[in-house]
């Protein structure tokens, strides 16, 4: 090859040897050069256009959702009104007590201007619902805060969070009253902040809560709580069967017509659409079985059929992998069949089973579809502490809050999917540990 | 290895045994079910009344209306929801499905009303619209010298030489949708009324023609989430409009202006005197049998009927609800707390 372009692009005049040195061959040549440069190029322009794309999704989800890792606090000094917080009915009375009026007496002791009703209702807007059952806690915790007056730094407003975080614009002087924030508040905020009393903190809430309808009350917490019971039994059922499933098709089964169909229907069923088995699931496992409904048995039920097949073709993959000499030492010593697969090939297949396993369940946290159906797309304040207990997951989290009017959950759906992404990352990471590891090579 | 896979076994094999003794077990946590619309509403009172702390929060599902009644009318029994949350009311069939499945008491709880809105990016020309504009510009076939033909405007000021020199372009909902189906029936179904010409036609030829929306691209389709909408409005050319429910256009009010519907503007007082024509109302439906069997759901109905709640100035407002008139809040208190069975 070299010879030839040496040829065809150094002797053009009388001292030409061989077949392929006239002029068309020349072009020909150079056609080809570039044909094979711009198949490169496309190659690499695939390429680019898939990083790009990734650079983009990254860089405009944590661009949106970095700032739902700091919440605004607002610093008050709150007086624990004996009058108002009756000590004497204990925690029930402590739980009814009218919370919101020592919130707004703390709010109207800082800002004496706001005195008009409108005023005033734009001033309890300034702190977060959520103040009231942190002041609450606070008093069930120690009891002998009734009567004393303390600094705490309190959740403020979404509508003051978005603001601090310059998600609104400030309103010029003189536009007409509306919107999310005005003038009026924005004056509070302004001295707040001239006296320190207004910090962006580290969103502790966020990694502790679970769902809740205010956007700064929120957490991922629930979620991950419930992603965790589901995967669990997603775990226990698929990896067992799907195990048991391959080895069976690799080393037991006879090679026939009826093998050949299960073959086929498997590698089918890894095809089939999630949303199928969540159909499936509430037909079996909570019409026919009365399973609970929203539960993260019948969501990890329903993942574990939506993943077997994916273990079963990776298991096999992996044991195909073992080679048969391996197999025949082992019957050459007098291991019986079981004992070949047990003690031989099942140990040597392992690496690349967890592989797919591993990978299998990443694909099964990701999942929203089939848990619609299944009612695991549901509000759940309470986190769950058993798979039996009404439970959401990870993406369902994200998927509803990208629903809801507030502008405050815009950053957190993106919050929410960086930590899904985290969880993802951190279990394909496993699976090419895993592999690195425990790889062998014949 | 074998000792180990036994043990995983065993403790799948335990997880279903235990999941067959938690069948037929009473619940402790009041299961709602329902429309999208009043989800929002909905899961703020569970919210509220789970931090009282006395019950559990009650678990709410966003399935949509139709799918949320289905739910409901299943049957008497802890399996079954509870409640079922509707943007509109329950239909004869639906309620006679409830008494044949056994569901035979039921109290209906109107919560407030719901404004759609079609609204626009700030700055853009008013834009002040009629029913019977908004037919002729997204109708799949309108009148053009008394016969129907394919909708041909390309621009309002076709339709009606006062509006804007704007092309036609509206993002909403999908069918799927049940701010799509308050749409067709408060603003497309209205509209066509002021044509005879469709009123002339019979049965489902009319009610295909006032409710189909034309294809062509100048109704875009932009899914059920409906800040996806507010976003690629915001994001858009100037004069593109939205149709969404009255709460993103609350929450949004810097980036977005609402379209005056007959002259009105859809504002707060508007919606909740009625003036304002493209309202729908929201409800929830209980299941009598339930009380008493699963814990708080008296408790909860009060909770979602007080003052602080549905009332003016409560926390639903905030949220975007619009509340009933005095009188009848009160009535629709009176009649939740004495649990008045629905008859239709």
């Amino acid at each position: 090859m070299t010879d030839m372009v040496a040829n065809g692009t150094l002797s053009r005049g009388e001292g030409r040897r061989g077949v392929h040195t006239t002029a068309q061959a020349d072009a020909r040549l150079r056609k080809r050069y570039a044909a094979e440069l711009r198949f490169k190029l496309y190659g690499l322009a695939a390429v680019s256009v898939a990083i790009l794309a990734l650079v983009v999704l990254l860089a405009s989800i944590l661009h949106g959702g970095l700032t739902a890792f700091v919440s605004t606090q607002i610093r008050l000094d709150v007086e624990f009104d004996p009058k108002v917080i009756d000590a004497r009915g204990g925690r029930e009375a402590l739980l009814q007590a009218d919370w919101a009026k020592i919130v707004d007496a703390a709010l109207e002791a800082k800002f004496p201007d706001a005195t008009s009703r409108p005023a005033r209702r734009a001033l309890s807007g300034l702190v977060s619902p959520g103040a009231q059952q942190e002041l609450r806690n606070m008093v069930i915790a120690d009891p002998s805060l009734i009567g004393q007056k303390r600094t705490v730094w309190l959740t403020a407003s979404s509508d003051v969070d978005m603001f601090m975080k310059g998600y609104y614009e400030r309103p010029k002087p003189g536009a007409p009253e509306g919107g999310r924030i005005n003038e009026r508040s924005i004056g509070w905020i302004d001295r707040l902040v001239a006296e320190g009393a207004i910090e962006k903190r580290f969103n502790t809430r966020f990694f502790t809560a679970a769902d809740s309808r205010e956007p700064e009350l929120v957490g991922v917490w629930g979620g991950i709580v419930g992603s965790f019971y589901t995967l669990l039994i997603t775990l226990a059922l698929a990896f067992p069967i799907g195990v048991a499933g391959a080895i069976y098709l690799e080393e037991f089964a006879p090679k026939n017509r009826f093998t050949d169909l299960i073959e086929v229907n498997i590698n089918n069923l890894a095809a089939v659409p999630s949303i199928v088995y969540g159909l499936l699931g509430l037909a079996v496992f909570i019409n026919a079985f009365g399973m609970p409904r929203s539960a993260p048995l019948v969501g990890g039920c329903v993942l574990a059929l939506m993943s077997l097949p994916i273990i079963i073709i990776a298991g096999r993959a992996a044991l195909k992998a073992v080679p048969p000499s391996i197999r025949e030492a082992a019957l050459g010593v007098g291991a019986s069949k079981m004992q070949m697969v047990l003690h031989h090939v099942l140990p040597l297949a392992m690496p690349g089973m967890l592989t797919g396993t591993i990978l299998a369940m990443a694909h099964a946290l990701g999942e929203t579809a089939p848990l619609l159906m299944i009612g695991m797309v549901a509000f759940v304040v309470d986190i769950p502490t058993s798979p039996l207990q009404a439970a959401t997951v990870l993406p369902v989290q994200i998927f509803m809050w990208a629903d809801h009017p507030e502008r405050g959950f815009v950053e957190k759906t993106s919050a929410a999917i960086i930590v899904l992404l985290v969880f993802l990352l951190a279990m394909n990471a496993v699976a090419i540990y895993l592999r690195k590891k425990f790889e062998r090579k014949w | 290895m074998l000792k180990r896979m036994t043990a995983v076994l065993a403790t799948a094999g335990l997880g279903l045994v235990v999941a067959g003794t938690a069948h037929g077990q009473a619940r402790d946590q009041i299961r709602i079910a329902g429309s999208s619309t009043v989800f929002p509403f909905s899961t703020l009172v569970a919210e509220n009344f789970g931090k009282m702390g006395k019950f559990k929060t009650p678990i709410v599902e966003s399935t949509g209306t139709g799918g949320g009644i289905k739910l409901f009318c299943q049957g008497v029994g802890a399996q079954n929801s509870d409640i079922a949350n509707a943007s509109r009311r329950m239909t004869k069939a639906e309620f006679e499905q409830c008494q044949k499945a056994g569901v035979t008491a039921i109290t209906e709880v109107k919560i407030g009303f719901d404004g759609i809105v079609v609204a626009y990016k700030k700055g853009g020309p008013k834009i002040d619209l009629t029913r019977a504009q908004i037919w002729q510009a997204l109708a799949r076939q309108v009148p053009v010298d008394g016969k129907l033909v394919a909708n041909p405007y390309k621009t309002w000021n076709q339709i009606d030489p006062k509006l804007p020199n704007l092309a036609i372009e509206v993002m909403g909902p999908p069918p799927t949708s049940g701010t799509r189906d308050a749409f067709v029936e408060l603003v497309m179904d209205e509209g066509c009324k002021k044509f005879p010409v469709v009123m002339a036609l019979e049965g489902q030829a009319r009610r295909q023609a006032c409710a189909q929306i034309r294809e062509d691209g100048a109704f875009i389709e932009a899914g059920e989430n409906d800040n996806l909408i507010v976003q690629r409005i915001v994001s858009g050319k100037p004069g593109v409009l939205g149709v969404f429910g009255f709460s993103f256009l609350e929450e949004n009010e810097d980036k977005l202006s609402g379209a005056l519907v007959e002259g009105v503007v859809p504002n707060f007082d508007n919606i909740a005197s009625g003036k304002y024509p493209v309202a729908r109302s929201m409800f929830f439906y209980v299941k009598n049998a339930h009380v008493g069997v699963i814990p708080g759901i008296k408790e909860f109905i009060a909770e979602f009927t007080s003052e602080k709640a549905m009332g003016e100035n409560g926390y639903l407002e905030k949220k975007g609800l619009i509340p009933l008139p005095k009188a009848e809040r009160e009535k629709v208190r009176g009649d939740a707390a004495n649990m008045t069975a629905l008859s239709l």
